[in-house]
């Protein structure tokens, strides 16, 4: 890009895993918090979503380490970081941070299925069966106190949830809000704009799962809940974008040494994937899609689609504002005169298709999980009624699944 | 009669997985810091008797260095750093004043890649680089692992068994001093020669500086030369607004100069 770099600096060395790092622990957390929304917020509406939300925050959850590992120069080393954390360091977290949200997530889904679980174990055969009874691991009760007894613990795990995302994700940004030596990075705004984003994203990611699952499994989407999530997705983008272009605006009009750098990355150097793609496509453009979808005058198929092609757009511009973080925070050069260059290979370590093969890979796992613990709700005949639904939404949905 | 597991014999059982869980590696990490590679290795040697009254500090003159880049080759084959790869622990800087005033800054190849300069422009002038073994070292506060550390005589080093390779110190470093070893897999920096040092020996790229632009010494001994100069020049450290502290000090180091 021209001026000069230190000549350490010719490499860029976070390259495309870590973009995906933040981008998909932040759909988990994103996940959850949409999952909360039912669970905590007693959103009925989100019942179609409420268990597909959690089972995909543990599929991203499975996944999201992975690139940390595999970007490691010495990746049998990674277990370091638990057993000699060096308290000084904002990374060293990492490692307890993720297990006790895994613990969280894995419990709540536990408490959430057990129902089911002892259903199948009692249903199945073979193989299954055999599965599903160690899954119960042992507590077959399924008396009314005790089905009351786990609905109780799943709402209070997923009260501990919400702080508990917000904790995982907003960690994330202190990794890189907390590094003075880079101008683009360095922000006490950076854990809130991660965690908005992530919310975004995972709501996103939500409506995109979610109408893809029902069109594949020949279902009807819920239009109500469809309509909930373009809301709360809606509302959320605002608070996210306007956090993001407040940070940049007030670097501006403090105009201190590094502003140039900064002006200089985001006009000439990513100006396509930060303007173009983050908060074009990424905002602006879902922004009036969303509210389109919402208008009462379009029909409720283009209205569903204005929603999904949103998600798509939002998923994409989230994954941009990742990339113009961390490939961007790295190409100012710490000289703060001149910029490095990016360069990614296909193939190669942290190459575009390992980065995808990646990205994906929690879909896959998705797939699986699924089968095993089919997270499909409200898509049958609606026996209950609405009253009990608010009451104790979740020993409805359990009974809704067992009724099939 | 068979005993029936009740909910609440779960939930105890299910909370001791939990808490052992949650604590073993906590524990291991009390045994970990008991046979830690640092103390394995003061086991030889008396470190605290080696690092007694002593302050390593380093002093540049920027009006001396004329920009051979002896130091960047020394310091490569003393250290084992790849010749033909894009790498430094130390480097050289040209800062080129040209007629409209702007200045231009280069280093190809850290400084070996110098070409023959435009004779015409009035301000020019070398800026060698290293690590700043600050005080306040972002780099040592930020990694995960507690694979770099500072000795008790102020140099900042890298345990290369435990550095995993994340890279986060070489994001936190000001000065662009860091790298990631091509070969190794590690992170590498300037240790001030800490082996030749240890051994009452100069760092190599001071020993082959044909100028003196280079000095070495104790900051503890007001005799010593880096002492001496820093009491008697005027000096100044890299970036000080990071707080860092850094312990190489420039002597007339231009305002430009990051």
């Amino acid at each position: 890009m021209g001026g000069y770099v230190f000549p350490n600096e010719l490499e860029v060395n976070w390259g495309l895993f870590i973009v995906l790092y933040p981008y998909i622990t932040g759909l988990v957390a994103g996940a959850f918090i949409a999952s909360s929304l039912y669970h905590v917020f007693g959103k009925a509406e989100l019942k179609p979503v409420s268990r597909l939300s959690l089972i995909s925050a543990l599929a991203f959850l499975i996944v999201a380490p992975m690139p940390l590992m595999l970007h490691l120069g010495q990746p049998f080393r990674a277990f370091n970081i638990l057993w000699t954390p060096n308290p000084t360091s904002a990374m060293a977290g990492f490692g307890y941070i993720y297990s006790f949200y895994m613990i969280i997530v894995l419990l709540e889904i536990w408490f959430m299925y057990r129902k089911d679980l002892v259903q199948y174990a009692e249903t199945r055969t073979g193989f299954a069966r055999l599965g599903y009874n160690i899954l119960t691991l042992g507590a077959k009760d399924i008396s009314p106190e005790a089905l009351h007894t786990d609905h109780k613990i799943v709402s209070a795990l997923a009260v501990i949830g919400i702080p508990s995302a917000a904790f995982l994700h907003g960690y994330v940004g202190f990794i890189f809000g907390a590094i003075k030596a880079n101008p683009w990075w360095s922000t006490p705004l950076m854990p809130v704009i991660f965690f908005l984003s992530a919310i975004v994203s995972g709501i996103a990611l939500l409506i995109l799962i979610y109408s893809v699952s029902c069109k594949l499994r020949d279902r009807k989407i819920d239009f109500a809940c469809l309509m909930s999530l373009n809301k709360y997705l809606w509302f959320f983008i605002i608070l996210a974008s306007t956090l993001e272009i407040l940070e940049v605006v007030h670097k501006g009009y403090e105009g201190k040494e590094e502003w140039p750098m900064i002006r200089g990355l985001i006009f000439d150097t990513i100006p396509t994937t930060y303007f173009g793609v983050q908060m074009t496509l990424g905002v602006l453009v879902p922004f009036i899609l969303l509210l389109l979808g919402r208008s009462e005058r379009l029909a409720t198929k283009t209205r569903e689609l204005l929603t999904v092609v949103s998600g798509l757009l939002v998923l994409i511009g989230v994954f941009a504002m990742r990339f113009n973080v961390v490939i961007g925070g790295q190409l100012i050069s710490k000289s703060l005169a001149g910029y490095a260059n990016f360069h990614v290979g296909l193939i190669n370590d942290e190459g575009i298709i390992p980065t995808m093969l990646l990205a994906f890979l929690p879909i896959a796992i998705l797939t699986v999980l699924v089968r095993i613990l089919p997270p499909w709700v409200g898509d049958e005949p609606v026996e209950e009624e609405m009253e009990e639904h608010k009451a104790m939404p979740n020993i409805v949905t359990s009974q809704t699944v067992s009724s099939r | 009669m068979k005993k029936e597991f009740t909910r609440r014999d779960f939930l105890v059982s299910a909370g001791k997985v939990m808490a052992t869980g949650l604590f073993l590696p906590l524990g291991s990490l009390a045994i970990a810091q008991k046979t830690s590679f640092a103390q394995e290795a003061a086991k030889d040697i008396a470190w605290e008797k080696v690092w007694e009254g002593k302050e390593w500090g380093f002093v540049v003159d920027t009006s001396k260095c004329i920009g051979c880049a002896r130091c960047v080759m020394a310091c490569k084959q003393e250290n084992g750093v790849p010749v033909d790869k894009e790498v430094y622990r130390t480097w050289v800087e040209r800062y080129v004043e040209s007629a409209n005033g702007q200045i231009n800054v280069e280093s190809p190849q850290g400084g070996l890649g110098f070409e023959q300069g435009d004779e015409t422009s009035e301000k020019q002038f070398f800026v060698p680089k290293l690590c700043n073994q600050c005080h306040n070292a972002p780099c040592t506060q930020v990694c995960p692992v507690g694979a770099t550390y500072k000795t008790g005589d102020g140099v900042v080093l890298v345990d290369r068994k435990r550095c995993v390779g994340c890279r986060y110190c070489i994001q936190a470093c000001p000065y662009g001093a860091r790298f990631l070893h091509p070969e190794l897999k590690v992170v590498d920096k300037c240790t001030w020669c800490y082996h030749r040092v240890a051994k009452g020996m100069k760092p190599a790229c001071v020993q082959v500086c044909p100028k003196g632009a280079r000095k070495f010494g104790n900051l503890k001994d007001p005799e010593s030369e880096v002492s001496v100069s820093i009491k008697k020049e005027k000096v100044r450290v890299l970036k000080p607004d990071m707080g860092t502290e850094p312990h190489v000090f420039y002597i007339d180091l231009d305002e430009v100069v990051k």
